[in-house]
């Protein structure tokens, strides 16, 4: 009862702190902004996504609000189509990534030394690899399909949160209350889960914002380079691709989306940067 | 003439207002030494900073002067209090371990200040100076010290280099704010009597800022005693420790334990109010035993009692003179040898390839409480850790009623586990900070005992009533607890196995006397009531007398006296035993 209603509510304290400051609630509104604009985006569009409107790169008017792209499609509507694929690719990545990063480093941090040393060296292994580079490589290898790319993306995220979910994990095996937990013969899996794991939320929160914005970047990215989803979709990051060589005609086909991403990216950026200052206050509070 | 002249400081938070000491006035000669006493939370490093024109970040000097050789230090420009620090008033840390910069060498670090406020003097002057103070402070001035970093002298070193470092200028007045805190006693007294002599001989005034009444008591010429950001009594050290009239330093005084074994320590309930707390009327109102209605109302004022001495109080003068609860002589009775507790024999404990413990041996009685004592890095954590399966890096016997103990609290038996419990230093790193506490406690009794639901917030609620915490402390987090009451929770979640045996690993150590003194009383109660034997490790000897039947004093890994109590301290056996009963502190 109390047991499980607790945590909660300290992480509801945070949550109430960060949202007081003024960075998290732009953070909040522009987040807030870009997220309706890919739920809800497609019910506003004036037309369909790639049905041909006008001549391309034809220039604004009163019917078309930001003019037409290569082809002659809607860039408008385009636009209010083609944050879905982007914004929820990012999100399952990022939820996949950090969840395997933090089952990881977990395990690591309360593993024995040498088990902990093999662990973490495999995982440097990991690292070596660029993330875009991994996710052309595989996206390539096996072809693009949505999956394949939140897995992908996902799976470039785990390695560098284990890094971080160990260090903090790490520092939190040596207070006393783990061997307190210890002395007692607690199993392993219940000081990860109730000991080891209610001191890394803040941590972890700061992790999985990061995460987010390099989940953007590169989901934007392999769509700009064309592994991503394929013509004629709307997407942002293909938006971008295909509408760059005639950006000095048409320039809103590819600005548009990139300020999208933008926006999106500061705005996760905002909350996490707000969170963190509040963990920290909070955290220092409580070790003394 | 005073060099020192303080005048109705106030100190306030500059967000809200609150104020976090409140009209402080003392004085200090030439040469004298005022000791500022008083409990965690009290100001007592609040005034002490503002003396040097410091005050924490978003708190001000809201009212009253400072006076200190002449130079007005309230609302003095930055670069003008520059030019006093380090020159006229000189600072010593608390901790010297993170106040000497790390990079740089003793010598450059002592040549600092003396580079900044005599510019005009040649490197030769200021070298001789450095040579001089270093002798001064009983280290050596050879060449090869002085090259040496931090990192390569040891902890009591450290300290002296700090002072010598604070009187390299011949300042006036210097500040002291724990300097002795985490010495040895043996290194405390050797820099206690340092500081004195430097003071005496040059005739620098000083404030010695500290929470031990003890340590206080040998050094000091004039006593200040603080409560809630007020001194509530201020007079010479006899007045003080001898005729005190406040209520509260006649309860701090009985909460001190007493090296001679006269007397039983005697806690303080509750804890000092911090600054947005206090109440209304006198701040020690609600913990004092003298409180009439007018102590609640109103603010009491400012008496003289004697030219030195003053008071604030409204019941000083009816208010109990505390008898001292004589101790009663505990010794041996019997040492059958059949019903050992917990017997430790031959016990070799390494880390690594270095031996850390050597040939130990205690035995322990069904309710006997048996003291372990030493000086840091005596190993006597290392062995407690071993008894509590936290340490398996040993050979030796460990036996529990006769039966061989696994070395690994995993490798254990669960009854043996919950018989055995474990009791940290720090109170503030023992208990998971992301948990309310009375799951906490209640997570032993389902795991001991399968207990949950209301049958365990009904266990929860007794063992809550054994350590005298308040019910309602059950949904509180952590960080929500005093150091005090966060030590009682870690008590209460070891009684709640009912053990046989607890490990008490410097329990009090990072408490103020009045509640040490109240955790002694409890652990004292539950001794009667519980017969759970206790292991009590401590570098305090005088608190051992008030708790333990027996004592072993370690050194370096071995023990070197090993038998009861009162026979140990009344004739020790061992020229280590004697040397740390001659240093620690007492009141005389």
């Amino acid at each position: 009862m109390a047991k499980t209603l607790k945590p909660k509510s300290q992480m509801r304290v945070l949550t109430a702190l960060t949202f007081k400051q003024t960075y998290a609630k732009i953070g909040a509104v522009l987040v807030g902004a870009i997220i309706f604009i890919a739920l809800f985006g497609p019910l506003f569009a004036p037309h369909t996504f790639d049905e041909f409107i006008d001549a391309p790169n034809a220039g604004r008017s009163p019917q078309l609000l930001l003019g037409a792209d290569y082809l002659g499609r809607d860039v408008w509507t385009r636009f209010l189509c083609g944050g879905r694929s982007i914004i929820g690719l990012s999100f399952a990545s990022t939820i996949l990534g950090v969840g395997l990063g933090l089952i990881i480093g977990l395990f690591a941090a309360s593993a024995k030394a040498r088990t902990d040393a093999l662990i973490m060296r495999g995982n440097d292994i990991l690292l070596a690899f660029p993330q875009i580079v991994f996710v052309l490589l595989v996206v390539s290898g096996f072809g693009s399909s949505i999956f394949l790319i939140a897995i992908t993306v996902g799976f470039t995220h785990a390695p560098r949160t284990a890094r971080i979910i160990r260090a903090a994990a790490a520092e939190v095996m040596e207070r006393d209350f783990i061997k307190a937990a210890i002395a007692v013969g607690e199993k392993r899996r219940r000081i990860i889960l109730s000991e080891l794991l209610p001191n890394v939320t803040s941590p972890l929160l700061v992790e999985f914002g990061l995460r987010m914005t390099y989940s953007i970047g590169l989901v934007a990215a392999v769509s700009f380079l064309g592994l991503g989803l394929q013509p004629p979709a709307a997407d942002w990051g293909l938006m971008i691709n295909e509408n760059r060589g005639s950006m000095t005609v048409q320039p809103w086909a590819v600005l548009t989306p990139i300020f999208a991403i933008a926006v999106f990216t500061i705005g996760v950026n905002f909350i996490t940067d707000s969170f963190a200052k509040v963990a920290i206050g909070i955290d220092r509070k409580g070790k003394e | 003439m005073s060099v020192v002249r303080v005048e109705n400081i106030d100190i306030a938070i500059t967000r809200g207002g609150i104020k976090i000491v409140e009209n402080i006035s003392f004085e200090i000669a030439p040469g004298e030494i005022l000791g500022l006493v008083g409990e965690s939370g009290s100001g007592k490093t609040t005034v002490s900073m503002a003396l040097l024109g410091h005050t924490r970040k978003g708190a001000v000097i809201e009212a009253g002067s400072i006076l200190i050789d002449g130079h007005q230090i309230v609302g003095a420009k930055e670069e003008d209090l520059r030019a006093l620090r380090g020159g006229t008033i000189a600072y010593v840390p608390q901790d010297p371990g993170t106040a000497l910069n790390p990079g740089l060498r003793i010598s450059k670090q002592i040549l600092e200040s003396l580079e900044k406020h005599h510019p005009e003097q040649s490197s030769e002057v200021h070298m001789e100076r450095v040579r001089e103070i270093l002798t001064e402070v009983a280290l050596p001035s050879d060449k090869d010290f002085l090259m040496r970093y931090p990192h390569q002298l040891s902890g009591g070193q450290q300290q002296r280099v700090a002072i010598a470092i604070a009187f390299a200028c011949r300042p006036k007045v210097i500040v002291c704010d724990e300097p002795t805190t985490g010495l040895d006693v043996t290194t405390q007294s050797r820099v206690l009597a340092t500081i004195r002599a430097l003071c005496r001989e040059h005739g620098v005034a000083a404030l010695y800022v500290s929470h031990d009444l003890a340590v206080v008591s040998e050094l000091a010429d004039n006593v200040a005693v603080m409560y809630a950001g007020k001194i509530v009594e201020i007079g010479n050290r006899d007045e003080i420790f001898f005729h005190s009239s406040h209520p509260y330093t006649r309860r701090l005084i009985r909460a001190l334990p007493d090296i001679a074994g006269r007397n039983q320590i005697l806690g303080i309930s509750g804890y000092a109010p911090m600054p947005w707390e206090r109440p209304a009327g006198c701040a020690f109102a609600p913990r004092c035993a003298d409180a009439q209605a007018i102590c609640s109302q109103e603010v009491p004022s400012h008496t003289q009692l004697t030219p030195t001495h003053f008071i604030d109080c409204h019941r000083h003068k009816d208010a109990t003179k505390i008898a001292p609860t004589p101790r009663v002589d505990r010794d041996l009775v019997s040492a059958s040898g059949e019903s050992f507790l917990l017997s430790i024999d031959g016990l070799d404990g390494f880390y690594g390839s270095r031996q850390v413990l050597f040939d130990t041996n205690i035995h322990i009685e069904p309710g006997e409480c048996v003291a372990l004592v030493g000086e840091s890095g005596s190993g006597k954590t290392t062995l407690s850790r071993c008894i509590g399966g936290l340490h398996d890096d040993y050979t030796g016997s460990i036996s529990y009623f006769g039966t061989e103990l696994g070395k690994h609290a995993m490798e254990r038996k669960k009854e043996q586990r919950r018989d055995i419990q474990y009791i940290f230093q720090s109170p503030y790193a023992s208990i998971n900070p992301r948990r309310p506490i009375g799951a906490t406690i209640g997570r032993q009794l389902d795991l001991f005992f399968g207990l949950k639901g209301t049958e365990a917030q009904l266990r929860i609620k007794e063992l809550l009533d054994l350590v005298s915490l308040p019910h309602s402390i059950v949904t509180s987090f952590p960080d929500q607890l005093s150091g005090g009451e966060r030590q009682r929770v870690a008590i209460a979640r070891a009684l709640a196995a009912q053990p046989k045996l607890i490990v008490c690993d410097e329990i009090t150590s990072a408490l103020d006397v009045s509640v040490q003194a109240s955790v002694i009383e409890t652990l004292n109660q539950l001794r009667e009531s519980t017969q759970v034997g206790l292991l009590f490790v401590t570098h305090n000897l005088a608190l051992t007398r008030t708790i333990a039947d027996r004592v072993a004093v370690m050194r370096k890994g071995t023990i070197v006296e090993y038998g009861g109590i009162d026979s140990v301290f009344n004739s020790p056996k061992a020229d280590y035993t004697s040397r740390l009963l001659e240093h620690t502190p007492s009141l005389k």
